[in-house]
């Protein structure tokens, strides 16, 4: 149902050159699903310099806001793919959520408890803003956007996948040399492919009211269990972009969609929270289920699947679209790898390692999360509710409070890409982690600084102490196989031959990571650490290069 | 020793990455021992749990603090 003031735009649809010629084309990478992850795959690809084809059966952006929060490492990913600013300048960032029991507040977190990071935790903006920028960004970047080119067939190939793809005006035949499934929740690739997906779907019921109204609330993510207003049931607000809040109603497994769908039914379920005569205007209605799901292996040869059509989870926490992004983000560098032949092929499979171990933590939070919201029996009911209680007075009850476990990037502890440490380190930087940002001298960002390619960082005091042996073996990695850049991380300023100097006058870059003089981090070109040690060693770096990238 | 009231769960040999991790870890497993059971066979394992809980704690004093509360407002 679409009442919003959004002016949806409507994308030509274009005569695909393959319509007119005999001859089937290979690309180098096709994505299909013009969703905010396939975009973003697409954005990535050209970043990196290959010609990308992008397919969408649609001719607009997401109808409805849908997607709404976006987490601090997905805005650092917009960041990179050069979308971050104008998504941040026209969301509304937020830090805080308040869950409340029946009319009384019973638990807050802050999700940016420590200042000196470039991007807020978390940021709401509807959907369809998100996929008007990026698809602004892949235009600008020269992405070859198809609208209203359905995906008919899809078939294997040891080196290429050939897909069928339907126009409206007549069918053709392309071939790419690796294929990016962004298609969504019910992708129809996987469904071709009749490739299973393990988990479960949950019974209960959501309506979401976007609704535009005046108010003063502040930007905060409220959440209620048991409300007066809609008693037995949890309630979700969230503040929007324009002026547009949502309220996300649990109905219970009983609810009739159509029925609670009917904008007199939503409206006084909107009045009876609002508790006044307020003006406003419902501007998307929507009810929805969910399911916890997600493929056994994300690389299906030449095929990669992101996004939802991978995996899919309850909505409690955001890890919806916030993993698609890290998906992307751990894809991008390795395709890119392989396709250059500076790794072989079984980097991909890295991809699936790494990414269903990140689905697996985010299905496991989010089931946590659901069953803690809509507890499956009597007994489960009675804890749950004994926890609301005791958190009332008492923090170890708070902490139990599950009202969404907000979306983070996984630390991939397992990856067989980490080279395990040897040397003792305190914190939570450990081989596998997403690197944390910090404030430099001069107002930047060290995120800033990081990813697109492999990079050494040296940590030291003074840049002249240093080891003078380094610049040498900075020349030897630049060189290398794997070409790796180096940073020194310094307290204060000081050039060295082969690096660049970041300077960090807070001490906080360097608290975060654990880090003295002479401290040395390998970094993965999407911002994970690979290896770190107490000093430098240049074969111990070309170890954990090789091992990052599975040569040998 | 005081009745703890502060979060305390964890698992000895496990790294935690977030604070809410041990607390759920916690949880499920405790909704996991109730599934399939009917009322009252939840009620008979809830039971042994606090006698077994209580055993464990030992301390007469710290066991009627946890008393007293979990009693309060019911």
């Amino acid at each position: 149902m679409m009442l919003s003031a959004y002016p949806y735009p409507r994308f030509e649809y274009r005569r695909p050159p393959e319509l007119s010629e005999p001859e089937v084309h290979r690309h180098p990478v096709i994505v299909v699903g013009a969703g905010p992850i396939g975009i973003a795959a697409a954005i990535d690809c050209r970043l990196k310099g290959l010609p990308v084809v992008l397919l969408d059966d649609d001719d607009t952006v997401s109808v409805g806001s849908r997607g709404l929060c976006y987490a601090k490492r997905s805005l650092e990913v917009l960041d990179r793919l050069g979308c971050g600013e104008r998504v941040v300048r026209k969301g509304v960032s937020w830090n805080v959520g308040r869950t409340f029991f029946r009319d009384e507040e019973v638990y807050h977190f802050n999700l940016a408890p420590q200042p000196g990071h470039k991007r807020p935790g978390m940021l709401n903006l509807q959907q369809y803003y998100l996929e008007e920028f990026e698809l602004a960004r892949a235009r600008e970047l020269g992405v070859d956007l198809r609208w209203r080119n359905r995906v008919a067939s899809v078939s294997c190939a040891p080196d290429h996948v050939k897909l069928e793809v339907e126009t409206p005006e007549g069918t053709y035949a392309i071939e790419a040399e690796w294929l990016i499934a962004a298609d969504g929740a019910g992708s129809p690739i996987r469904k071709m492919l009749r490739l299973e997906v393990d988990g479960h779907a949950f019974q209960d019921r959501f309506l979401i009211a976007d609704i535009a109204m005046k108010a003063e609330f502040p930007p905060e993510r409220w959440f209620w269990f048991d409300p007066p207003f809609h008693r037995h049931q949890s309630v979700l607000l969230h503040r929007q972009a324009d002026n547009v809040w949502r309220i996300d109603f649990q109905l219970g497994s009983d609810a009739d969609p159509e029925l609670e769908k009917r904008p007199e039914n939503v409206r006084r379920r909107v009045r009876a929270m609002l508790g006044d005569e307020r003006e406003f205007e419902l501007t998307w209605v929507s009810v929805y289920s969910f399911q916890c799901r997600r493929l056994r292996n994300f690389r299906h040869g030449r095929i990669l699947f992101v996004g939802d059509a991978a995996h899919q989870v309850s909505p409690f926490g955001a890890r919806g679209a916030n993993s698609g992004y890290q998906d992307v983000d751990n894809l991008g560098w390795k395709l890119q790898f392989v396709m250059a032949g500076q790794a072989p092929e079984t980097l991909l499979d890295s991809y699936s390692d790494e990414r269903t171990f990140a689905a697996d933590e985010n299905i496991l939070n989010s089931t946590r999360s659901t069953d803690f919201i809509s507890p499956k029996t009597a007994i489960s009911k009675v804890f749950r509710d004994a926890v609301l209680e005791l958190a009332q007075q008492h923090a170890f009850a708070r902490r139990l409070v599950n009202s969404g476990r907000l979306s983070v990037p996984t630390v991939y502890t397992d990856s067989a890409l980490n080279t395990e440490d040897v040397d003792t380190f305190a914190g939570s930087m450990v081989p596998g982690a997403p690197m944390e940002d910090g404030p430099l001298a001069g107002g930047g960002w060290l995120i800033d600084e990081l990813g697109g390619q492999f990079q050494l960082l040296v940590f030291a005091d003074d840049p002249a102490m240093l080891d003078s042996q380094l610049p040498a073996a900075f020349e030897a990695l630049a060189a290398g196989r794997v070409p790796t850049q180096s940073l020194i991380l310094a307290r204060r300023a000081g050039k060295v031959r082969g690096a660049r100097t970041l300077i960090d006058a807070t001490g906080i870059v360097t608290s975060r990571y654990d880090a003295a003089p002479g401290t040395v981090y390998l970094a993965r070109p999407d911002q994970h650490v690979a290896a770190r040690w107490r000093r430098m060693d240049l074969a111990r770096v070309r170890s954990a290069l090789a091992r990052a990238t599975c040569h040998g | 020793m005081p009745l703890k009231l502060e979060p305390n769960f964890r698992e000895p040999g496990k790294r935690y990455f977030h604070d809410f991790t041990p607390g759920d870890d916690f949880y499920e497993l405790l909704v996991d021992t109730h599934r399939g059971l009917s009322d009252e066979q939840s009620a008979q394992v809830n039971a042994k749990l606090i006698l077994l809980l209580a055993n464990h704690i030992g301390d007469i004093a710290v066991l009627r603090e946890a008393m007293r509360i979990a009693r309060s407002g019911v």
